[in-house]
């Protein structure tokens, strides 16, 4: 009886300890009491972040990619994750939050009303992101169009339907420190921000592991296509042995060194990156010049 | 069955197969010549690719020859390189995805953007090193905006 007790007791501290250590973890409240946000630089640092290729709805092309209606579907091994909407919109977008609540989603991934956000949203990479690109950004999209469509639930099968289990996966893999970690020059470094924390090149050029977890060793080194077919290329030295000149020229234009262009989802973030000044494109190519060559 | 019949029935068999053929040779002749276009496409920009990356230096005429090129390319009619039956999945060795005869006015507009950007860069190449650079890039997302929507991945 005394040891069923004990056992009795063991599993509910071993619950409570995993209760509490799956919680949100939250941004202290100061963290961004007295920044100010610069629509015009959040524009920027929009198109880097590559926004619009999830949230504007399926197929829209020229202004209607800065409509945030979500919608995007996103396949992975887990399930279909769906883009909510991040318009302005007070009810159906994000129209009533506050700067505080969209840090929290951008820097931990966590929603005004505490839940996890599942990492298809790149959280996991825009944890690097500067405070002040943050503010920036919020008050960008700020000045976009409202939409009213209702954010779409994802279709994540049981047990990946318990949010509450992502804070383990958090604990277990998410890291905010660079994965290339220098000496880099500060063109390299610049490049790196743009690559690790807002451009999110890794989260389709690196292999992931059993539990969708990215897999550092093999950073940009190219894996399997999320949408079931092909492969998305290795990026480092050892798999692609562009110039720096055809790396700028093919952000700029998507052409590659032999005119043909860029196709799925990468012909998305092209435009994405045809946005960006001229330096930033430097920098990015940069940066693929100083990862490590990982075959 | 007499032997007339069965000559008869011969007889519409060869010309069934014999037609097959063709329509299978005709298809095989259009995806050829789709792809000949795309190296078309391809060789021209070579040298305005180069001249933007600052791999060759600008020359104004062979810049405007090469525009020229393009934008004559991209004027021509293209409706008989896509016949019907030459999609991916109805013949090998093309990655033309059947969207395309499903989204003719879709098809059409994507057509008309790289008329546009082809003309505009045919007039900007033979200006300056920096105009050819600006209009390069609309050229670019032309041609992408098409494979993106309209080619399978390799």
């Amino acid at each position: 009886m005394r040891r069923s007790l004990a056992a009795l007791i063991a599993v509910a501290l071993v619950g409570a300890a995993g209760w509490l250590l799956t919680a949100p973890r939250l941004l202290p409240v100061e963290a961004f009491a007295g920044l100010v946000g610069d629509a015009e630089r959040g524009r920027a640092v929009f198109w880097a972040g590559g926004c619009a290729a999830c949230h504007a709805a399926e197929g829209a092309t020229g202004t209607a990619r800065l409509v945030l209606a979500g919608g995007k579907r996103l396949p992975s091994d887990f399930g279909t994750f769906v883009a909510p909407n991040i318009s302005p919109d007070p009810e159906a977008g994000i129209g009533g939050w506050s700067l505080a609540d969209f840090a929290n989603a951008m820097l931990r991934g966590v929603s005004p009303e505490g839940a996890h956000y599942y990492p298809a949203f790149p959280y996991t990479s825009y944890a690097r992101a500067t405070p002040q690109d943050v503010a920036d950004l919020f008050a960008f999209l700020a000045t976009l169009p409202p939409d009213a469509t209702p954010s779409q639930p994802h279709e994540v099968p049981f047990p990946f339907s318990i949010r509450r289990a992502l804070g383990g996966w958090k604990l277990l893999f998410f890291r905010d420190d660079w994965v290339v970690a220098g000496p880099l020059s500060p063109e390299a470094e610049r490049g790196r921000y743009l690559a690790e924390a807002l451009g999110h090149c890794a989260e389709c050029h690196t292999p992931r592991g059993p539990l969708g977890q990215l897999d550092r060793t093999r950073w940009l080194a190219g894996a399997p296509d999320p949408g079931g077919k092909g492969r998305v290329p290795n990026l480092t030295p050892a798999g692609l042995d562009w110039s720096e000149a055809d790396l700028i020229g093919y952000f700029r234009t998507g052409f590659t060194p032999d005119f043909d262009s860029a196709g799925g989802l990468m012909a998305e973030v092209v435009q994405n990156l045809a946005e960006l000044p001229e330096a930033d494109l430097a920098a990015l190519a940069a940066y693929l010049k100083a990862v490590p060559a990982v075959r | 069955m007499s032997n007339r019949i069965r000559f008869a029935l011969a007889l519409g068999l060869a010309g069934a197969l014999a037609g097959g053929a063709v329509a299978q040779s005709a298809v095989e002749g259009a995806i050829k010549a789709r792809k000949a276009q795309m190296t078309l496409f391809a060789f021209n920009l070579g040298p305005l690719g180069a001249m933007a990356k600052g791999e060759a230096p600008y020359d104004a005429a062979a810049a405007s020859a090469a525009a020229g090129n393009l934008a004559k390319l991209a004027s021509m009619n293209l409706a008989a390189y896509f016949p019907e039956g030459s999609a991916r999945g109805q013949v090998e060795g093309t990655r033309a995805l059947p969207a395309i005869w499903e989204n003719g006015a879709d098809v059409m507009a994507k057509v008309a953007a790289l008329n546009e950007a082809t003309a505009a860069l045919s007039t900007a190449a033979g200006t300056d090193l920096a105009s050819l650079q600006a209009a390069l890039g609309p050229v670019g997302q032309a041609c992408g905006a098409c494979h993106q929507a309209y080619r399978a991945p390799e």
